[in-house]
């Protein structure tokens, strides 16, 4: 078996060396450099432009601005394309903006032969502006009469939806039930992937060509072609390694502006990298979302109706919209059955920077909302927080009727055991209850939901290309895409496994090229074993099918009496070795008679979806004079299916555990209120948390395998990102009796809550 | 890519004023880990530098005849947490320049440069506050001395005249003579951090570890410049190392500090941890000397 086994990556070596090639290290030398001019006001119309002084400045090639660019808009979320156009996305963007609707927002942008020219161009780019009010919260946004974002969006609802199930109104009237009524909120934060945006572009054969660090190459084609009212075959984008995404990269960012500029200087090569400040203040955030969840509970702790007002803050422009907040209303009615449900959500537009994908994809949100109010129900009715999951939590057997999703084992159980054990939970719950001093240790927890892919919401597909070498050994090709998490080495497991072939056997075309690359579409909602697993599945068993019905010519074995094992045809009845896939290969290609180049390309629809469930723990020692938490330990237990690669299963949790202990304890992207501007857009401001603040990140897996799914696998690349935040919330309650109901849990909140509470 | 127009190098003390004469409007340049950030972010774009990186001679930790020790303002972080002499005699500096950023910040970023950029949330500045350090500068009027707290002006503005350089911070004997200390940083994570605030306490105790012959306690992010807690280090002179005096001497810095609401952290927050931080490193500083504060009854 090689799916299963904890092979080294295969870009270890050269990650670790310094020899692999990011899209910076592809730019030729001689480019031109194009940088953004960006708005110093929040929302306003530009009046005027005066580019005279930038355009004096020696090396500047061409100032663009606003006034220039194509008056049509576009879209630019990574979501597969809808032929539905009630379905599609919003187009709401231009490339460089008239109406500037945030601060930061995009206005011009200078071309030049060099970093400094182009910089200092754009700090004499002169802008005339007509200020109007704006609005940066969004139950503020939806008000009548507040400042107007898009034209076509009244009250700056981007979109509504609700979930009604039962009666609640009916429901709530049952005698002796216990109401729980909170409020959550959730900041914006941002994915701080260590490379930031970047793309060159340049026009070759009456194309434009773009190198982009990107997760969505198929997609960004279709975004770029848009944006620039050119047909879709007129671009290529082309992916190298990327230096990770986390969802910002699931999006088209400058890549249509950077297709653009070199259009208007002669298709010369135009290389746009967006400093750091930018991918803080420009790229996209994780949604703020605020949550109203009132939950009616009979005293065993049975919900029995529960209703929930949500608001996303969605900033700017559309980008994924309402889908991140969709996301987590549907998982509520899901992760703890009840029968009465009202669940209304709002996705508003406000002026602050643009809200997109980012790990998780709204469930870090809900997981935080959910998860602590399910220990307040537990903690007020007396029952221990660990039996209370165990009783409400989605029961095996479950199915969702709308993506048919079930949950086929016990996984909540099994799971809970691992994580309650590790940190020796219902000892240390029941010890760390009512405990005085100034230092306080506690012990909390949280369970997760999500699920696999986007199917039956939108396109599940992927394809897969093999082809075959004079030494038997394969290229291997997919639109999934490697952004770091090691999605490369898994897929070349998964072609050596049902091809029969080495793992040294398999060299898998990292980059992807949507000249040559099939059609996949991308790294986002942890679909990549799942939906890619399909696709090399399916595309590995005919090419073995093909090649053993070709190998008959030189071993004269009907086909179905052989097999091919360790990178050789062998007879099944007898496991004598016939011939070498090399031997094959080679004879066949330069076969006088009858020769064949073997190749193998197929395209797979996916028409499934798969839960990935799992529980996080943590214990955490709280400085109440101090104001500080520190995580002592922290474990994630997944239920993620037959694992490809356990090693790199477990990095990949341990990453999502350090993101949620930065959205717990210190992650927050702050907005000026009076002026709008982002204060914290720097890694030295916004305090993404560094391993000096973590704690050893415990790992465990239950491996179920996934009924439905190629190689039993089903979501990990997103849900570790879910459970700790929650889980240190719980922690810090059992420490010391104070519930928070916001993130991060910063010092200033701590602060805030201990004095409220008489601690300090 | 940096937008400098010109970069001097010095190739001496008297080089780097002359270079600073000849050309005035130039910024002086060390390890570069401020002025290089200034010139990226726009502020100084396209400004002259003289660069003083090359001199040694203002590199390294020494000791002079009568025990003062001399910092040469080149000094880096890290070579100062590592320095035998500052471990020995003022190993709280040490500990306190161990708190900056991260290594590759403290391998390049010197002593000099952490006072000189008058920054009121560095994390030297209140350790050598509270230890009286003296500032030596050279420039075309030759060699002056001035205590540290003298040196700051305001925010972001020191003491520093027309091509003048700082070339040494000196401690006398005097200050660090049976004396320990206790830096705490509080910032809002554990590595590449700027201090939300932070406060320096160092202690001298009488023979018999009884009573606390002289309390120092400098803050930053406590006022527009790092701060002493003047008033509070009078008051506890003499005082008997009794049970409860930290939080009397917690309680009593708030009469010192001046804290402002900003975003990083509200005015009641950091006048909160003032109190609680000098409260502990107090506590800390003691036992460092050998004293020790009995339990309260």
């Amino acid at each position: 078996m090689i799916v299963g086994k904890s092979i080294p990556r295969i870009d270890a070596a050269d990650k670790a060396t310094g020899r692999t090639k990011y899209t910076d290290d592809l730019c030729a030398k001689g480019a031109l450099v194009a940088k953004i001019c960006h708005s110093t006001v929040t929302h306003a119309l530009v009046k005027s432009i005066d580019t005279s002084a930038a355009e004096a400045i020696p090396g500047v090639v061409k100032v663009v601005t606003c006034f220039d660019v194509p008056e049509h808009m576009f879209p630019t979320a990574g979501h597969p394309w809808s032929t539905d156009p009630s379905h599609q996305d919003i187009c709401d963007r231009h490339l460089l903006e008239k109406h500037v609707r945030y601060y930061g927002d995009d206005v011009a942008a200078v071309i030049a032969e060099d970093e400094i020219a182009a910089s200092r161009a754009v700090r004499a780019i002169k802008i005339e502006y007509e200020e109007l009010p704006f609005v940066l919260d969004p139950e503020e946004a939806i008000k009548d009469g507040a400042p107007l974002l898009h034209e076509t969006f009244p009250n700056n609802i981007l979109k509504h939806t609700e979930i009604k199930k039962g009666n609640l109104e009916e429901a709530v009237k049952e005698p002796g039930l216990i109401k729980f009524d909170d409020w959550f909120e959730t900041p914006t934060v941002q994915h701080c992937h260590i490379e930031n945006a970047i793309c060159f572009a340049w026009e070759e054969g009456g194309r434009i060509h773009v190198t982009s660090s990107t997760q969505i190459p198929h997609i960004t084609r279709r975004c770029v072609a848009q944006a620039l009212g050119v047909d879709w075959g007129l671009v290529r984008i082309v992916k190298p390694f990327v230096g990770g995404g986390f969802g910002d990269k699931q999006d088209a960012l400058y890549e249509p502006l950077c297709a653009f500029l070199t259009t208007r200087v002669g298709g010369r090569l135009v290389k746009l990298e967006c400093q750091r400040e930018e991918t803080f203040a420009n790229c996209r955030v994780r949604h703020a979302i605020r949550y109203h969840i009132i939950s009616w509970v009979r005293k065993d702790g049975t919900l029995v109706a529960r209703k929930v007002d949500c608001w996303s803050n969605q900033g700017a422009y559309a980008s994924h919209g309402h889908s991140i907040i969709a996301k987590g209303m549907g998982s509520i009615p899901q992760l703890y059955p009840c029968e009465n449900v009202e669940i209304n959500g709002w996705t508003v537009f406000t002026n602050i920077q643009v809200g997109g994908a980012m790990r998780g994809y709204g469930m870090p949100q809900v997981t935080f909302a959910v998860e602590s109010q399910t220990e307040d129900i537990a903690r007020k009715l007396g029952i221990d927080p660990l039996s209370y999951r165990r009783k409400h939590v989605m029961p095996k057997g479950f199915v969702d009727g709308f993506s048919k999703n079930e949950l086929y084992y016990d996984s909540f159980n099994e799971t809970l055991d691992l994580g309650a054990q590790y940190i020796d939970f219902e000892r240390k719950f029941k010890e760390y209850q009512n405990q005085t001093g100034d230092i306080r240790r506690g012990v909390g927890m949280s369970v997760f939901w999500y699920n696999t892919g986007v199917w039956p919401i939108s396109l599940e597909t992927s394809a897969c290309r093999m082809v075959m070498n004079q030494d038997g050994s394969i290229q291997l090709q997919v639109g999934e895409t490697e952004i770091g998490q090691g999605a490369d080495t898994a897929f070349s497991q998964m072609a050596a496994e049902t091809l029969g072939i080495p793992f040294e056997m398999v060299h898998i075309v990292s980059n992807q090229d949507t000249d040559v690359t099939p059609y996949g579409t991308g790294a986002y909602a942890s679909r990549q074993t799942y939906a890619a697993g399909m696709a090399i599945r399916g595309c590995a068993e005919e090419f073995k099918k093909h090649i053993l019905d070709v190998a008959y010519r030189y071993t004269r074995m009907q086909p179905y009496l052989m097999d091919i094992a360790d990178g050789n045809i062998v007879r099944t009845t007898d496991g004598r070795v016939l011939m070498s896939l090399g031997d094959l290969s080679l004879r066949l290609l330069y076969d006088m008679e009858q020769n064949e180049h073997l190749t193998m390309e197929k395209s797979t629809q996916i028409k499934s979806n798969a839960y990935s469930f799992g529980c996080g723990f943590a214990e955490v020692e709280v400085d109440i004079p101090m104001c500080t938490v520190k995580v002592l330990k922290a474990i994630n237990v997944h239920d993620a299916g037959t694992l490809v690669n356990p090693a790199l299963a477990r990095a990949q949790v341990q990453g999502g555990m350090s993101m949620a202990i930065g959205y717990a304890l210190s992650e927050k992207m702050l907005y000026d209120p009076k002026t709008g501007k982002l204060l914290n857009g720097n890694l030295l401001d916004y305090k993404l948390s560094t391993f000096m603040d973590h704690p050893e990140l415990e790992v465990k897996f239950v491996e179920n395998p996934e009924p439905t799914s190629a190689y039993g696998t089903k979501a990990l690349g997103e849900p570790p990102a879910l459970p700790l935040a929650p889980a240190i919330r719980n922690a810090i309650l059992n420490a010391t009796g104070v519930p928070l109901y916001e993130l991060p849990m910063r010092p200033h909140l701590l602060f805030k809550r201990f004095s409220e509470e008489g601690l300090i | 890519m940096y937008d400098i127009k010109a970069l001097y190098e010095a190739k001496s003390v008297e080089n780097a004023i002359e270079l600073m004469k000849e050309h005035p409007e130039a910024k002086i340049i060390a390890g570069g880990s401020d002025v290089l950030i200034k010139i990226r972010e726009g502020k100084m774009a396209g400004c002259e530098l003289v660069s003083i990186y090359g001199l040694d001679e203002l590199r390294g930790v020494s000791m002079a005849e009568d025990g003062t020790l001399r910092i040469g303002s080149l000094t880096s972080f890290s070579h100062i947490t590592k320095d035998p002499l500052i471990k020995k005699y003022i190993g709280v500096l040490g500990e306190a320049v161990d708190m900056v950023g991260g290594p590759q910040i403290r391998a390049i970023g010197t002593i000099g440069g952490n006072t000189c950029n008058g920054v009121t949330s560095a994390d030297s500045a209140s350790t050598l506050l509270a230890w009286d350090a003296i500032v030596e500068l050279n420039g075309p009027e030759g060699v002056r001395t001035l205590p540290l707290e003298e040196f700051y002006l305001g925010p972001g503005k020191v003491d520093l005249k027309s091509a003048e350089l700082q070339t040494a911070l000196l401690i006398p004997k005097e200050s660090y003579e049976n004396c320990a200390g206790f830096y705490i940083k509080y910032g809002m994570r554990n590595a590449m951090e700027i201090a939300t605030t932070g406060c320096s306490v160092n202690v001298r105790l009488s023979s018999d570890k009884k009573t606390l012959e002289r309390l120092r306690i400098g803050f930053g992010v406590a006022g527009p410049v790092p701060r002493r807690a003047r008033k509070t280090e009078e008051e506890f002179k003499g005082a008997s190392l009794e049970a409860g005096l930290p939080e009397k001497i917690g309680d009593a810095v708030l009469k010192d500090v001046e804290p402002r609401d900003s975003w990083r952290a509200s005015k009641d927050m950091r006048l909160h941890l003032c109190s609680t931080m000098t409260e502990r490193a107090f506590i800390e500083a003691v036992s460092r000397c050998g004293g020790e504060i009995p339990e309260k009854a």
